[in-house]
């Protein structure tokens, strides 16, 4: 018995790390008022970012790869951070044309990645019968810290300032547009991230298509949490756990594997009804999903 | 830098803004195929040849025009309500599957079958999409349900022609037994372009067009976009405009999966081999036409030489077809990040 609880946490925690850091990053940037719709896409070129340098050559050093996962995901991020703040383009259109460019991207760029090994895996951590990622860690880590930013700084608070009023944080002398776009960048770096534990460490290999949706379900995630990181965590383990039960019931019951392939984004829409039911996407950050024009509004 | 707003920009204006962000997008896929490797020219000349060079290519792109232009021509108006309509994918898939229950399994007699494919279609896509109309009413933004409805209509198709609906005649395979040859659509000879959807979508584009400008209902679906607030003063229901829009571009989604299985596969397949991406790819087929349905007349084709190229890509380059997301993805972005050089004119230094 212990040990399918072991098993069913570990395995959550698995497939809930990607979700966190994504899901982190998305609520920093829409904290600022930035709604980025892209996260697959910048998961997607994460991924290839962070194998295309760990497989190198065996010494190839994870650091850098990790560090490239973030740049690529804050590149592409770049592009969303200047058509929506500085031509204040439709965010959530933006958002999706990123989801395709960096799908579409990594697909093209990766394809002579496909079927080649990782000599240089990130090693999981060993703690008695139980095992753990360090970007697992470094998730949970991320979560409090962002907590502790937001909501303890100064620099956290015209953060938060930016996205519930803009217009009074211009007023006060903060750069809206700079925060915001710093914001978008710090966002696209985090699910870029999340790309890198998944080809680094949870599946150890590239291909088309490897995010499979994780990231659209990180988006989803950031209303049923509302917009706080430290919920966040519970969110994750929560979809994470879902996976689990799909890994574990398919084959072992007479229910079609479509339903439990199905089976995260039904939940999806139901979490976010219930969501909207409870009134939680009043939550939002006021000014969110809409540009700012300095005297207009 | 800083923007100074135009008032009432021109038709000329507008249009050299959208042509310009295109040439730009086009410029900056080539970058990215460059980057990749492959050479901009040959990959731009692979396309136009294998496209608009013969009269097999013409007749590819054609094909892939019918169910853009339906598709299309329904988001426009969906846009124009501010309905955020991403899961054409899925409400395709359902038009299919709809289309593809009636045509094997209802005693439909010969005359009425086609037809009856059709309106099941519709009504199947039209439904998909009420969902996120529902959705919407408890503050679910329909990006994100559409989103969602999309993968959960792909592992349908799946469960449908790998369970109950598998053929009996297949063995190995995964996809229904063939339909009636009643429920064929006729095609252009030597063709796969089954004119019946064609007219269907010129008709519709060209009504919805109407329907927009000369209607009541259209004149309420552009107050509730352009002013949610004045359309609440007005008493219109923007709820209302929302679950009528989703149905309608539903609907159109639905007829277009209809006329994908009942023009060319003639039974229902795996999903990724009845859509090409037509949903996605219609996003920007409506965004082009800047909202306006008629206007998807002239803007699903250029879409359609992307897709048909695409697989040309594939064919000959021997390039994944997800070069095709590359293309939608930042021709989208380019467009709408030049929409405010559309309203305003750049000045520069400082205000």
């Amino acid at each position: 018995m212990d040990s399918i609880v072991v098993e069913a946490l570990v395995r959550a925690l698995a497939v809930g790390t990607p979700l966190l850091l994504a899901c982190l990053g998305a609520i920093l940037n829409e904290r600022a008022g930035v709604v980025n719709l892209g996260v697959e896409g910048m998961m997607a070129v994460g991924a290839l970012a962070a194998f295309a340098v760990a497989s190198r050559s065996p010494d190839a050093s994870l650091w850098a790869a990790v560090g490239a996962a973030m740049l690529a995901g804050a590149a592409l991020s770049g592009l969303h951070a200047v058509a929506t703040v500085t031509l204040r383009a439709n965010q959530f259109v933006s958002g999706l044309a990123l989801a395709l460019i960096g799908t579409g991207a990594a697909g093209l760029l990766g394809k002579k990645f496909e079927g080649l090994p990782l000599f240089n895996k990130v090693q999981d951590w060993t703690l008695g019968s139980f095992t753990i990622s360090p970007f697992t860690v470094a998730a949970l880590i991320l979560a409090g810290l962002l907590a502790f930013w937001l909501n303890a700084t100064r620099s956290g608070l015209t953060l938060r300032s930016v996205g519930e009023n803009p217009a009074a944080a211009d007023v006060l002398g903060v750069n809206v547009g700079l925060t915001r776009v710093l914001a978008v960048l710090g966002g696209g770096a985090l699910a870029g991230l999340a790309g890198a534990f998944l080809a680094l460490s949870y599946r150890s290999s590239w291909a088309d298509n490897m995010v499979g949706g994780l990231g659209w379900i990180a988006v989803a995630l950031v209303i049923f949490v509302g917009w706080r990181p430290l919920r966040a965590i519970a969110g994750a383990l929560f979809f994470g756990f879902l996976y689990y039960l799909q890994f574990r019931l398919q084959g072992n019951s007479n229910v079609p594997t479509e339903v439990f392939s199905a089976m995260p984004f039904i939940l999806v829409l139901v979490v976010l009804a219930l969501a909207g039911l409870r009134g939680q996407a009043g939550d939002a950050p006021a000014a969110l999903g809409r540009p700012y024009v300095r005297g207009e509004r | 830098m800083r923007f100074v707003a135009v008032t009432a920009p021109s038709a000329a204006r507008t249009a050299l803004v959208t042509v310009a962000s295109v040439v730009v997008a086009l410029l900056v896929c080539a970058l990215v195929f460059a980057l990749a490797g492959q050479s901009p020219a040959e990959v731009y000349g692979t396309m136009l040849r294998g496209t608009l060079g013969d009269p097999t290519g013409l007749a590819e792109v054609g094909r892939r025009t019918i169910p853009l232009l339906l598709i299309g021509a329904g988001l426009a108006l969906a846009f124009r309500a501010q309905f955020f309509n991403i899961g054409a994918e899925g409400q395709l898939l359902l038009g299919a599957v709809f289309a593809a229950g009636t045509a094997l399994f209802l005693p439909v007699p010969g005359a009425l079958l086609v037809p009856a494919v059709f309106v099941a279609g519709f009504i199947g896509g039209g439904l998909w999409a009420l969902v996120a109309a529902a959705l919407r009413r408890v503050n679910v933004n329909e990006i994100l349900s559409t989103l969602m409805l999309n993968y959960i209509a792909v592992a349908l198709v799946t469960y449908l022609i790998a369970g109950p609906w598998k053929g009996k005649d297949v063995r190995g395979y995964i996809y229904t037994d063939t339909f009636p040859q009643g429920a064929w659509l006729p095609t252009l000879s030597g063709t796969q372009v089954h004119w019946p959807t064609l007219l269907l979508g010129v008709a519709l584009a060209l009504g919805l067009q109407w329907l927009l400008s000369r209607s009541t209902f259209g004149y309420a679906l552009r107050v509730v976009g352009e002013n949610p607030g004045a359309a609440h003063y007005a008493g219109l229901s923007s709820a209302r405009v929302a679950t009528l829009v989703a149905l309608l571009t539903g609907g159109l989604a639905g007829l277009a999966g209809a006329g994908e299985v009942a023009g060319i596969h003639h039974r229902l397949l795996e999903a990724s081999q009845i859509s090409l991406g037509y949903g996605f790819t219609a996003v920007i087929v409506a965004w082009l036409a800047r909202g306006n349905p008629a206007l998807c007349l002239i803007t699903a084709p250029l879409m359609a030489v992307i897709l048909a190229g695409g697989d040309l890509l594939k064919i000959d380059l021997n390039l994944p077809f997800r070069v095709v997301d590359i293309f939608s993805g930042v021709i989208l972005l380019c467009l709408i990040a030049s929409e405010v050089f559309v309203r305003h004119r750049v000045k520069w230094g400082r205000a």
